[in-house]
């Protein structure tokens, strides 16, 4: 059994114009220390997928159903009070705005010591010296005069270790990372990725990484997760995945990425690009959701859907075209 | 942090300056003679000079005010024209019944409104909301001594749960002092929890969309913990800002309540000194009352730095 199962993930908003489906459908799992990343850009349902997942989406407007087995307890049926004692213990969060995730009239070590306080059962002062101790974990220099500071007093790249520290404080089993290293400069997102990858050894959390940045991916990730307009097109193994994507939508992502040592100037250097926008998830869509933006549509991807078929072992992707290698079994 | 202290406690200084040449001023441009009040309509225009003479009226404008405020520093408010008694003693005497209503409405005021306004925020949209609302609309609209009359008549004639009006001092026990001032501080306190639980209102809406209420879920807090820490907290700077404005509706209301109520207050007796052109109790009263203002807003400048601690200048 998988740490987590989402099955027909769906989590559509009322709005006044229609219904958005921001997730329509989604399946995967992820084993137990495992790191899975999940890849798209913007609009595609990757943060929505992981508020769904903590059941932080506000219902109304917004709606989900499926199921999300968590150590195989459908997290969907359970009460408020179950939930809450599951979020920031088994499973908690990283944001992607470090500048604005941490509460600015409370000090730091308040905030880190709250989730031990509500979870562990620990008094004030036995959370304030765990808080000092997470701070050292996370590599913060002078953690005891650090954890009496209000978060307007640290830097970016601190206050993201300082929400690490806040999402480790538990040991969770699973830790779902929003964008982590988006909001950071390049030097900052390098640490804080070693940081993650370092302390997931230590704690032994599963790792669910959302972003769209593919070097991100290529450093952490073990598996990856490719989403489309709130569906998965293509999954497998991060090298397979880099080194042959079956999808045209992640050979486009893949395409637009820079490589090392290439010209950036001239013609022939010019990155690629995927043409379009994500289609609105307003109405249904019929046939392919990537066939408005795809080189290689034809009228079949425009009236019949694709389904996700295993293309080579362990890889799948959801494309009519898409290469098929001999599959044993 | 001290030096903010000092120097928030050093501003209030010119403020009360202004204050006191305003208030001088103010008494000092108004039409109508105190030497003629007090002469009777049956005096020579000798006998109005004369009297004009004993009260210092004839002297300049500044000496006059360099005077009054030199007697101010010595804790002299002057006498009362009408009275003959010291206006300090005269304060004194009705400085109780005022205090204690303005400290109960307050208090009432700040814990109905605060609960309310973050109530209505949280259930945004619903009839609780509306209620909310709907009730904060009311307390804007109805004058003070409707409400007064209409409480005093339900409460106290009708259902004969509070005394109609009158006021009993603390030193004869807590429950009668208080039973006095349920009333009055609710029909002086209904604009103050409409304004109050609007505030609060749309601050918390502001702050329950902030990305630190969304780590606060994140991290399994439960719903009161997320409203009354980390959302109120951090929207308590509007809602005092706006508890120490009120403070002035206050002062202005309680003149209208103590009438309504016949509490023997300031209220009164700035009414009956205006009646009477009594002008060194009005202008001790005014001063009093600006002087109470200011150190109100003083204190609400330091609470400020116990709410954010990025307001440490």
């Amino acid at each position: 059994m998988a740490l987590l199962e989402v099955e027909n993930l769906q989590t559509h908003f009322r709005a006044p114009d229609g219904v958005n489906r921001a997730v329509d459908g989604l399946n995967f799992h992820v084993n137990a220390g495992e790191t899975v990343a999940i890849v798209g850009e913007s609009g595609c349902g990757k943060s929505v997928t992981a508020m769904s997942i903590l059941r932080l989406i506000p219902e109304p407007p917004g709606k989900i159903a499926g199921s999300i087995r968590f150590n195989g307890r459908d997290l969907l049926k359970l009460s408020d009070r179950e939930m809450r004692a599951i979020r920031g213990n088994e499973i908690s969060m990283i944001f992607q705005e470090p500048m604005t995730s941490l509460n600015p009239v409370l000090t730091v070590g308040r905030q880190i010591g709250e989730t031990l306080r509500l979870h562990q059962g620990m008094s004030k002062s036995q959370a304030e010296a765990r808080a000092v101790e997470m701070l050292k974990l996370v590599g913060i220099p002078e953690p005891e005069r650090r954890v009496k500071e209000y978060p307007h007093q640290l830097s970016g790249g601190m206050r993201q270790r300082v929400m690490i520290a806040i999402a480790l404080a538990c040991n969770p089993k699973l830790l779902i990372a929003d964008e982590p290293t988006t909001a950071l400069d390049v030097t900052i997102q390098a640490q804080i990725l070693d940081l993650m990858r370092d302390l997931k050894h230590r704690v032994g959390a599963a790792i669910v990484i959302i972003t769209h940045d593919l070097g991100v991916v290529a450093e952490v990730a073990e598996r990856v997760i490719v989403m489309y307009a709130g569906r998965k097109v293509e999954e497998a193994a991060v090298e397979k995945l880099f080194r042959s994507p079956r999808h045209p939508y992640t050979q486009g992502l893949l395409g637009s990425m820079p490589k090392l040592g290439s010209s950036l100037t001239g013609d022939e250097t010019r990155l690629q690009e995927i043409p379009g926008l994500v289609p609105s998830l307003k109405r249904k869509l019929d046939g392919c959701v990537f066939a408005s933006r795809c080189a290689y549509a034809t009228d079949m991807c425009r009236k019949v859907a694709p389904a996700l078929e295993e293309k080579a072992e362990g890889h799948i992707a959801a494309c009519h075209y898409a290469i098929k290698e001999a599959v044993a079994a | 942090m001290f030096a903010y202290v000092v120097r928030r406690i050093l501003a209030t200084i010119p403020v009360m300056a202004v204050v006191a040449l305003f208030v001088f001023s103010l008494l000092y441009v108004a039409p109508g003679d105190p030497a003629a009040v007090i002469a009777g309509d049956q005096a020579t225009p000798d006998d109005v000079e004369r009297i004009r003479q004993s009260l210092g009226l004839d002297r300049p404008y500044l000496v006059r005010f360099g005077a009054w405020v030199f007697d101010i520093m010595r804790g002299d408010l002057g006498v009362s024209i009408f009275t003959n008694l010291p206006v300090v003693t005269m304060i004194q005497q009705r400085i109780e019944p005022t205090l204690s209503l303005m400290v109960v409405t307050l208090i009432l005021a700040v814990s109905i409104a605060v609960p309310m306004g973050v109530v209505a925020a949280w259930k945004v949209g619903t009839w609780m909301d509306r209620a909310v609302m709907g009730f904060a609309v009311l307390g804007f609209s109805v004058p003070v001594f409707v409400v007064g009359y209409l409480l005093a008549y339900v409460f106290a004639l009708e259902l004969d749960w509070l005394p109609v009006q009158g006021y009993t001092p603390f030193s004869q026990g807590f429950v009668p002092w208080f039973e006095n001032l349920i009333l009055p501080a609710i029909a002086l306190g209904s604009v103050y929890i409409a304004l109050i639980a609007r505030i609060t209102r749309a601050t918390m809406l502001e702050v329950l969309q902030q990305d630190y209420i969304r780590t606060a879920r994140a991290k399994g807090a439960g719903q009161p913990s997320i409203l009354f820490l980390h959302a109120l907290k951090n929207a308590a700077v509007p809602i005092v800002t706006v508890i120490g404005i009120g403070i002035a509706l206050l002062i202005g209301g309680a003149v209208v309540t103590e009438s309504v109520f016949a509490i023997p207050g300031l209220g009164r007796l700035t009414v009956d000194a205006i009646l009477r052109r009594d002008y060194p109790v009005i202008q001790g009263v005014v001063l009093l009352f600006s002087f109470v203002y200011v150190l109100v807003n003083l204190v609400i400048d330091l609470l400020y730095t116990l709410f954010d601690p990025r307001i440490r200048y």
